[in-house]
């Protein structure tokens, strides 16, 4: 998996959890929660999705490298380039 | 062989189903056990006579509509859930009111409502209210703990006047404080959103939609659901939880158990020196009766639009459990499910009925006088409900009732307590590693609070590995 398809992987899991979203108009480098309505709850769900789809264990104390795309892709790419990518909403 | 899963959750009732949805959803070996042969808990439904009756759902309050702004208590279990807006088949309140002597409040799911209708009927007060509502606005929906604040004391300090307090805090306490008389502040601020700023509504159907969904749901993601299944024990040892023991002696063990069954009800399922830890002053005071009315025509061909009415026949509000009665027939809440938009009415138009009661006399009668004195009370309180909506009587096919011992035998709710314990347990643990409780006795409040609970309790204690 690329840098980007990690960002794919995050969007398709955001698309789960709340189908409302428009994802399309996400600016990579800003905060999710300041462009849609994310809360801790689905930010747990985000790592639950990780865990579930890929596999990947992200510990509580990282749980702020998620807190954008180009984030979640810098600290998601080590754990995923060897993976696949797997879209459930594509 | 002892059968082994990953959590056991206690009650199938709105919080157990959502639990275990949140568990099942992440692969764990989910177990969800009643021992009732209905699932629904205190909002279950029942079947007599070729009716259906609902019980404890008179509204799904919380109401937001679909893609409202915010994160929202509805919105949130719906996500959590992952189930779609629609499911919930949800008609929104045509209008509710609070009404006391010569004065009465209406309000809809549009906030302005009431506010324009107190700004109308208590002019002094309406800056106060406009303060409370700002005030309160950055109050989280989920609490970490609780305040000793008293809601009526605040309430004054805000409003000044005593006799809006009560009619303020009437439907606030009939639909969900365990305390008499007064709730604590942030319960308070929840149940105020959730009842007047967010509102009413039905889905279709009834609680059936509901608690179909959920098991459907639950089900599909591969959970077991066991029903006449009731626990006798939790085993526990030095470590923590380990299972429980089924009525029939059946051991079923795990790591992880959720209650929902009560926090003193549950805390005396373990061993002594646990079940210890709780006393009767742990028992809830606040118990109900409710009748149903069948009637041969909807409310609204005979005059009557509100959705519900609560009523109050004197200056000043009592909400304790009656002392000198079975039943206190000086306030009461009438639901008329009828009157919520629906594109299918519900079967056949419903007159509900709630009253406050006492536990301790409706389980002290025999069976005798129990069906004599049901048939007295059902008489008194049309008597005075009647002055508020209409006399349902004349046009009524067919009643039934239930009373605090229907609901303790039903629920396993010690003392009928429909909104549990007063000492709520807002973390969810107890003295047992493992062991967490869901549900009322967490202290989320309502239809959407229980799912909430149960998500949330879900979430913290048993979803992230160890």
């Amino acid at each position: 998996m690329t840098k980007d398809e990690v960002k794919e992987a995050v969007k398709d899991i955001i698309a789960t959890i709340a189908p409302d979203e428009d994802l399309e108009v996400l600016d990579h480098g800003k905060l999710l929660r300041d462009q849609i309505e994310l809360d801790s709850m689905d930010f747990l769900d985000i790592v639950m999705e990780l865990r579930k789809r890929y596999g990947v264990q992200v510990p509580e104390e990282d749980y702020k490298e998620l807190a954008s795309l180009n984030s979640c892709a810098e600290y998601l790419f080590p754990k995923m380039a060897s993976l696949e990518l797997k879209l459930l909403n594509a | 062989m002892t059968e082994t899963y990953d959590t056991i959750v206690i009650g199938a009732g709105m919080s157990g189903l959502a639990a275990g949805i949140r568990l099942a959803m992440y692969d764990q070996r989910v177990l969800v056990l009643d021992r009732h042969s209905l699932w629904g808990g205190l909002n279950s439904f029942y079947k007599q006579k070729g009716h259906r009756f609902d019980v404890g759902l008179h509204a799904l309050t919380n109401f937001v509509p679909k893609g409202a702004k915010g994160s929202r208590p509805l919105s949130r279990i719906l996500r959590q859930l992952r189930l779609p807006y629609e499911a919930l088949k949800l008609g929104e309140q045509k209008g509710s009111r609070v009404s006391f002597p010569g004065v009465s409040l209406r309000w809809t799911n549009d906030f302005q409502v009431l506010r324009a209708d107190i700004a109308d009927k208590f002019p002094a007060a309406i800056d106060g209210f406009d303060r409370l509502v700002r005030d309160i606005e950055p109050y989280p929906d989920l609490v970490e703990g609780a305040s000793q604040r008293s809601a009526r004391a605040g309430l004054l300090e805000y409003l000044g006047d005593p006799l809006l307090v009560d009619m303020l805090l009437l439907p606030l306490l009939y639909y969900g404080s365990p305390t008499p008389h007064d709730v604590e502040w942030t319960s308070f601020v929840i149940l105020f959103k959730s009842l007047y700023e967010e509102g009413f509504a039905r889905p279709e159907g009834g609680v059936r939609t509901i608690l179909d969904l959920l098991r459907n749901r639950y089900r599909e993601l591969g959970g077991t659901l066991k029903m006449n299944s009731g626990v006798a024990r939790i085993l526990h040892g030095v470590r923590g939880v380990e299972g429980v023991v089924l009525d029939d002696g059946t051991e079923v063990r795990a790591r992880t158990v959720l209650s929902s069954a009560g926090y003193v009800e549950t805390l005396r399922l373990c061993e002594a020196a646990v079940a210890a830890t709780v006393s009767s002053n742990d028992v809830g005071a606040l118990s109900f009766v409710e009748f149903l009315s069948v009637l041969d025509q909807p409310p609204s061909a005979l005059g009557h639009d509100d959705t519900i009415v609560f009523f109050n026949t004197e200056e000043r509000l009592v909400y304790a459990s009656p002392a000198e009665d079975s039943v206190d027939l000086r306030s009461g809440v009438i639901c008329c499910p009828d009157n919520y938009a629906a594109a299918t009415p519900p079967e056949a138009p419903l007159f509900r009925l709630t009253l406050l009661a006492s536990h301790a006399r409706w389980t002290a009668f025999d069976d005798a006088a129990y069906r004599a004195e049901k048939l007295r009370v059902h008489a008194a309180a049309l008597d005075v409900a009647a002055r508020f909506t209409f006399d349902p009587r004349p046009h009524t096919t067919y009643v039934d009732g239930f009373t605090p011992r229907t609901i303790q035998k039903f629920t396993g709710h010690l003392g009928g307590a429909v909104y549990g314990s007063p000492n709520k347990q807002l973390s969810g643990r107890t003295p047992v590693p493992g062991l967490y409780l869901c549900g009322t006795d967490q202290g989320y409040l309502g239809i959407v609070g229980a799912m909430l609970s149960g998500i949330a309790m879900a979430n913290q204690h048993a979803l992230q590995p160890a």
